[in-house]
């Protein structure tokens, strides 16, 4: 057993390169999802909207987000006889499919707040724009909080599956490294200690957001 | 002055809760609401700040109409305060942020305002030494004064307890009334929905009995525990004693 770690000072910075795709990917689709995700947990509970609104939800949640990304780049493409770019497929199939998600997480936090709260509230003669930016609000995302910052996690982990479409994240970069140089050990244990730093600081970054919300 | 006029409250066909409810509310007294449960007390007495809109009736504060037409919500309810029996504190705010909001929010004061009067409400209650604590760190006791404080220091006419002590257990229901019933002679209007007989008969002026969504009878606490002028409320003396 012999460890050739000489070559990631070759490759590794070239690897490393592909991180720029991974965060550019998830921040955007993180975006995008969270502005679904609010939308829908708000017009879910609408009749004809919210019956259009869950079964996109049921959609994204029910199928993998694998052949999710080869069903738009390579399916509806076919059939329709287009070319899409690579970039947009991803980025729309990453934003739908976390917005999916996300829609159920802020549904359950808005959901979540005491009803005798928002009572008082109004008792007290507040109004409803206030009630809902000083109460309801800063309790609801306190209470998310950190199964969004799961599922950013998830989202940020899951965006390495965008080499098939051979978009140059960690992952494309590594196979392409891993036919120079014939030593896949190396570069994979490179990739996963870079995902798992980035996850470490996002999940830092939740707790101590977590931790300024607190107040028990 | 609160005046109800022929208020009706279904929630469908068959769940009615208020049938034809008139009564009024003198300025300065104390009104116990007692009856078995699902009489509709706390239909009732939520209906007066329009937590729960009526399906018909007329419920008039101060000679203005509050449920029907455009109404300044927020105004009438400035004037009547709530006290409610899960306390319904802001879990996120602590004692005197709890107090002090409205008044910053609603009554416009000014921050360092807001708190110097809500510590003085605070301590009031017999709280002073509690102004910092979450509510997650007071005793159900302490919310039910925090609840009050919050309440009267946004100075309404009237004061509106929805069952304030049947989430407490009886040495906590003992400060909370204790603080209810100094109130009491402060030329408040107070309309309490009660399981406490002892409150309703030392502190009330008058004591309404709902049964079966009415308004059966209205005494004053001699007469209604000694000789009720109704049946059916006889027969719940009876079987509180």
């Amino acid at each position: 057993m012999t460890f050739h770690f000489e070559i990631l000072g070759t490759w590794g910075p070239f690897i490393l390169e592909g991180l720029w795709v991974v965060l550019g990917l998830s921040l955007v689709s993180a975006f995008i999802g969270v502005a679904i995700g609010l939308v829908c947990a708000f017009l879910k509970k609408k009749k004809i909207i919210g019956t259009f609104l869950s079964f996109y939800i049921d959609f994204f949640r029910g199928t993998p987000v694998f052949v999710q990304l080869y069903f738009v780049y390579f399916g509806l493409p076919a059939l329709m006889g287009l070319a899409v770019d690579k970039w947009w497929v991803s980025i729309i199939v990453f934003g739908l499919n976390s917005g999916a998600y996300l829609a159920e997480i802020m549904r359950a936090g808005i959901e979540g707040i005491d009803k005798g709260q928002i009572e008082a509230a109004k008792a007290l003669g507040v109004m409803q724009k206030d009630i809902i930016k000083d109460i309801i609000l800063p309790q609801a995302i306190r209470s998310i909080l950190p199964a969004i910052i799961n599922e950013f996690i998830a989202l940020t982990k899951e965006t390495s599956v965008v080499s098939v479409l051979g978009i140059n994240d960690l992952m494309k970069r590594y196979s392409f490294v891993v036919a120079k140089t014939y030593s896949p050990f190396e570069p994979l244990l490179m990739i996963m200690v870079t995902y798992y730093i980035l996850n470490k600081i996002l999940s830092f970054i939740g707790s101590m957001i977590e931790r300024k919300l607190k107040y028990d | 002055m609160i005046k109800v006029e022929h208020l009706y409250k279904d929630y469908s066909e068959s769940i009615k809760v208020l049938k034809d409810v008139s009564f009024t509310f003198e300025d300065g007294k104390t009104y116990a609401i007692i009856g078995s449960s699902g009489g509709g007390k706390s239909t009732f007495i939520r209906c007066l700040n329009m937590l729960e809109v009526p399906t018909g009736g007329v419920i008039e504060v101060d000679g203005e109409i509050i449920n029907q037409g455009k109404v300044n919500l927020s105004k009438v309810r400035e004037k009547m305060g709530m006290v409610f029996q899960n306390f319904n504190l802001f879990d996120h705010m602590d004692a005197k942020k709890n107090v002090a909001y409205a008044l910053m929010k609603v009554k416009k004061m000014s921050e360092k305002e807001a708190y110097e009067k809500a510590i003085r409400g605070l301590e009031n209650v017999g709280l002073g030494h509690r102004v910092d604590s979450y509510p997650h760190q007071l005793s159900g006791g302490e919310k039910q004064r925090v609840a009050i404080a919050r309440a009267l220091a946004m100075e309404p006419e009237v004061l509106l307890c929805d069952e304030p002590t049947s989430a407490l257990d009886p040495e906590m229901t003992t400060e909370v009334l204790k603080v209810l019933k100094n109130l009491s002679h402060t030329g408040l209007t107070m309309i309490v929905v009660t399981h406490e007989m002892n409150f309703a008969k030392e502190v009330a002026d008058y004591i309404l009995y709902m049964d079966k969504g009415e308004i059966a009878e209205c005494s004053t606490p001699e007469e209604f525990f000694s000789h009720a002028k109704t049946e059916r409320a006889r027969q719940f003396v009876a079987n509180m004693l």
